[in-house]
């Protein structure tokens, strides 16, 4: 085998590799050996560029030390008590567990909401309106200020057990309260989605709305909203940084208090590091979803 | 079979002055039928009759403006009727198949006797599957309705809706949305289900099927009866006008 046709035979694998794997758009599409050393060429011509206006910028050194500075961004991270401050990578640990509490509640009380504005009996009337105003408030207000009344109103009240719960409880309600109306029009775009001829289709073998509902209506609407769900969790994710304002020692709330300790803004870098790590693989997985989704509406599947 | 001696059977279906409208649209004006068990009537007529909205009022998918409805000697229609029981009795099949996409054969055949009848699974499963071979399906049992034939699907369809051991089947155009080749399969179930007995009331654009299998058909335009009689009769000598005009676009159109 000459060099010339092992270039070719190497070329048309990258080009397979890379290109025709049937997942949808890829970052890097086909076009063979060319196409890589073009792509990797402009990648590193911007990357270099980028790097290099940050570092010969004027203020460049100052920048650096303040939010880039390695042995801030490890104390942060590790944290020290006794030193006035915690640790960014401990206090992400709550952030985790208000999203997953959160995020179950949210499914819940949004598919309750949803249900109800769909509803078309004359008795779920008053529940119609009451969803709808709902829904309409808590994406009306921002988060910023629910998680505000909830964290603060609800302690002023001075109810028994109510009132006296941690500032992460009030967090996690606050969070519901709001996302439940995004995530409920999630829903009732699914539920839309599904045709009527499969209603027609459950109702007339003799089950009744609820049955049908359970077993024919929501889990094909279900299938079509997986992507916008995941999306809204992605951006809960982070959202769950603004329990932080209520003195709730998450991520967010640690970076600043270091900061405040040390005069360094290095471990908000941290914490966003710790965010990204959080974020991106949710996000790829719902990338991943799409693309799939995608693949088999073309091959004419699922309707 | 049900029933006692023929003649004091009452009647499966009776259709009494039902009026029924979209809007200002009135689709069905004083439409009468009866249905006596184990007959079976086709009803044929354009697109836009009323054949499919008179199946879909006797199985209680609309509402209708006026008139009774009495299915197997009960009165279905005005108030405190049972709609989920009625519709136990009554199976429909729809030109569009409407199975469960995200269900496999099996499960789509078995939802409803487990889910409404609460019948135990098992038996459910066993009743499906004894269903779909007598039908020439039982290796289709674990696809999903994706993976079947148009004729498949729609043969699919028959059989859940036979799962809830309905005591009088409604057809509407069942045959509309397949290939021709695909069509012959369908009707001969349909046969099969004639020669069993059960009481059938067949909206159809299949002519020859029509005056194959049916007692009696009946043609509909702008949602009235306008003739009833024995296929013999009313494909040969039609009496009223806009009967024979509507057979002779047929005919025309090479359908006859």
């Amino acid at each position: 085998m000459t060099d010339d046709q092992g270039g070719v035979g190497a070329g048309a694998q990258l080009a397979g590799g890379f290109g025709s794997s049937g997942r949808g758009p890829r970052l890097l599409s086909g076009g063979g050996r060319r196409a890589t050393v073009i792509s990797t060429a402009s990648t590193l011509v911007v990357l270099a560029a980028l790097a290099a206006i940050f570092w010969f910028a004027p203020g460049s050194a100052a920048v650096r030390h303040t939010f880039f500075n390695p042995q801030d961004m490890w104390q942060s991270f590790v944290g020290n008590p006794r030193k006035g401050y915690y640790s960014v990578g401990e206090a992400l640990w709550l952030n985790i567990r208000m999203f997953l509490v959160a995020e179950v509640l949210i499914l819940a009380l949004a598919l309750v909401i949803a249900l109800a504005r769909q509803s078309t009996s004359p008795v779920m009337f008053p529940f119609r309106v009451l969803a709808m105003i709902y829904v309409d408030f808590f994406r009306g207000v921002p988060l910023l200020l629910v998680v505000f009344v909830i964290g603060l109103g609800v302690p002023a009240l001075r109810l028994p057990f109510v009132s006296s719960q941690s500032a992460a409880i009030y967090g996690v309600c606050a969070l519901v309260l709001s996302y439940s109306a995004y995530v409920s029009e999630v829903y009732r775009a699914g539920l839309n989605s599904v045709h009527q001829s499969q209603v027609a289709g459950a109702r007339s073998l003799g089950l009744s709305h609820a049955t049908a509902l359970r077993y024919v209506i929501l889990p094909q609407a279900v299938r079509n909203i997986i992507p916008p769900l995941l999306n809204d969790f992605i951006s809960l994710q982070k959202d769950t940084a603004l329990v932080g304002v209520l003195g709730a020692i998450e991520a967010n709330e640690a970076a600043q208090i270091y900061s405040s300790t040390v005069f360094n803004f290095s471990s908000f870098t941290v914490a966003a590091i710790l965010f990204l790590i959080l974020t991106i693989p949710l996000a790829r997985f719902t990338d991943r979803l799409v693309a799939r989704d995608r693949a088999r509406r073309l091959a004419g599947g699922l309707r | 079979m049900s029933g006692g001696a023929a003649g004091y059977a009452p009647a499966a279906i009776s259709i009494e002055h039902v009026d029924k409208s979209f809007g200002a649209n009135q689709v069905l004006s004083g439409i009468s039928l009866e249905v006596a068990p184990h007959e079976v009537i086709c009803l044929i007529g354009a697109s836009g009759s009323g054949k499919s909205t008179l199946l879909r009022c006797i199985n209680l998918l609309e509402p209708i403006d006026a008139g009774r409805i009495s299915l197997l000697g009960h009165p279905v229609t005005g108030g405190n009727i049972d709609q989920n029981l009625v519709r136990r009795q009554v199976g429909i099949v729809f030109q569009s198949f409407n199975l469960f996409p995200h269900m496999t054969v099996l499960r789509n055949v078995t939802l409803a006797p487990t889910k409404a009848l609460r019948m135990p699974r098992a038996d459910a499963e066993q009743q499906a599957r004894e269903l779909l071979t007598r039908f020439g399906l039982q290796d289709k049992q674990h696809e999903y309705p994706d993976r079947l034939s148009g004729g498949q699907q729609q043969r699919v369809a028959i059989v859940r809706a036979l799962a809830m051991q309905p005591q009088i089947m409604l057809l509407d155009e069942v045959t509309s949305a397949l290939d021709p080749e695909l069509v012959a399969e369908v009707l001969d179930l349909i046969r099969e289900l004639a020669s069993g007995g059960m009481t059938m009331l067949i909206a159809t654009h299949e002519m020859s099927f029509a005056r194959d299998i049916a007692n009696r058909v009946c043609f509909l335009e702008e949602g009235r009866i306008i003739e009833d009689a024995p296929p013999a009769r009313l494909f040969s000598s039609p009496q009223d006008d806009r009967t024979k005009r509507f057979l002779r676009r047929i005919v025309e159109a090479g359908r006859l």
